[in-house]
């Protein structure tokens, strides 16, 4: 099996979350694209882990994508605590309207 | 083209097509469960990558936890739904930046694939354990593991004090916010003067500063 087509996925997958985290403006939203991110860069490192160095011992691409998926559930869980005090504090949950750090 | 190899298409086309619905849908909820569609159809690319333990862990991480809790953030904040309320005024930007970026990288990973700097084929999948992983977890990996584990505690920790209310202890009565939908009853004929956060209600819509 090439690695081609693992490869290509990922690399459509994170393009689309970075067409999201542009052009959405709801937050909740904006987090759904990061996951989206996080998700093909996995894809990336499962493929190269199974396809190229499948003797590695320390298995390390699989390993990575494990902390990915643990580092990823505890940004949603404190972004999602974040959007959560932003809606109670402003009422809005969009990215525009919340500029107070803006420069 | 094996069997192996029409079966891995199938999935990506499922995953891709869930993607770009969870981007572009006007409907909040029905963005959400695209992003669960796609999760699975990730962790379908999983195993057909003989990567099984990772598929699990996707599957219960992410469709089991992570798209429940995106359920929830969509339906606690109520926003808006329709694509003017959703998506800003920067949605040319995003397709220019979006498509060029994927026209370069797909093009050089083309390029790399067919100039052979993976190597030659056939490549084969290699089958790696769970019982392989987790001995390279408590072998060569455990101190990122305990790390990882302390920041999960943190995470969680932290989590639970941005979004606790201020106001809000235990035997405390809490500010209420209504929402306005129209046929709720006047707040002192239901509550009988309970405090209650009108102006919040008042911008529940979301969109007004």
């Amino acid at each position: 099996m090439s690695p081609l087509g693992p490869l290509l996925l990922a690399t459509f997958l994170f393009c689309v979350g970075i067409y999201g985290v542009i052009a959405r403006r709801n937050a909740v939203l904006v987090l759904i694209s990061v996951e989206l991110m996080l998700n093909a860069v996995n894809i990336n490192l499962v493929a190269f882990q199974n396809l190229l160095f499948p003797n590695d011992p320390a298995v390390t691409g699989m390993m990575f994508a494990l902390f990915i998926i643990g580092v990823a559930a505890a940004e949603v869980g404190v972004g999602l605590a974040i959007v959560f005090n932003l809606f109670r504090n402003r009422a809005t949950v969009n990215v525009d309207d919340v500029d107070l750090m803006r420069w | 083209m094996t069997g192996h190899d029409v079966v891995f298409i199938l999935i990506g086309l499922l995953t891709a097509g869930g993607a770009l619905p969870t981007v572009t849908s006007k409907n909040l909820v029905h963005a959400a469960l695209f992003l669960a569609v796609t999760l699975a159809g990730i962790a379908g690319v999983f195993l057909t990558l003989a990567a099984d333990f990772l598929a699990l862990v996707q599957l219960v991480v992410y469709v089991g936890a992570v798209a429940v809790l995106f359920l929830f953030g969509l339906m606690l904040t109520r926003a808006p739904i329709g694509r003017e309320a959703l998506d800003n005024q920067n949605r040319g930007l995003a397709i220019v930046v979006a498509g060029s970026l994927f026209v370069v990288l797909s093009g050089l990973i083309i390029q790399a694939v067919a100039t052979g700097a993976f190597g030659q084929g056939p490549f084969e999948i290699g089958y790696i354990g769970i019982e392989a992983i987790g001995i390279a977890i408590f072998a060569d990996w455990v101190l990122p593991f305990e790390v990882l584990s302390m920041l999960l505690l943190a995470a969680l920790i932290g989590a639970i004090v941005l979004a606790r209310r201020e106001d809000g202890d235990s035997g405390e009565e809490a500010m209420t916010t209504r929402i306005a939908l129209g046929d709720a009853p006047p707040s002192n004929a239901l509550s009988g003067g309970k405090k209650t956060d009108d102006e919040a209600a008042q911008l529940g819509t979301g969109g007004a500063r």
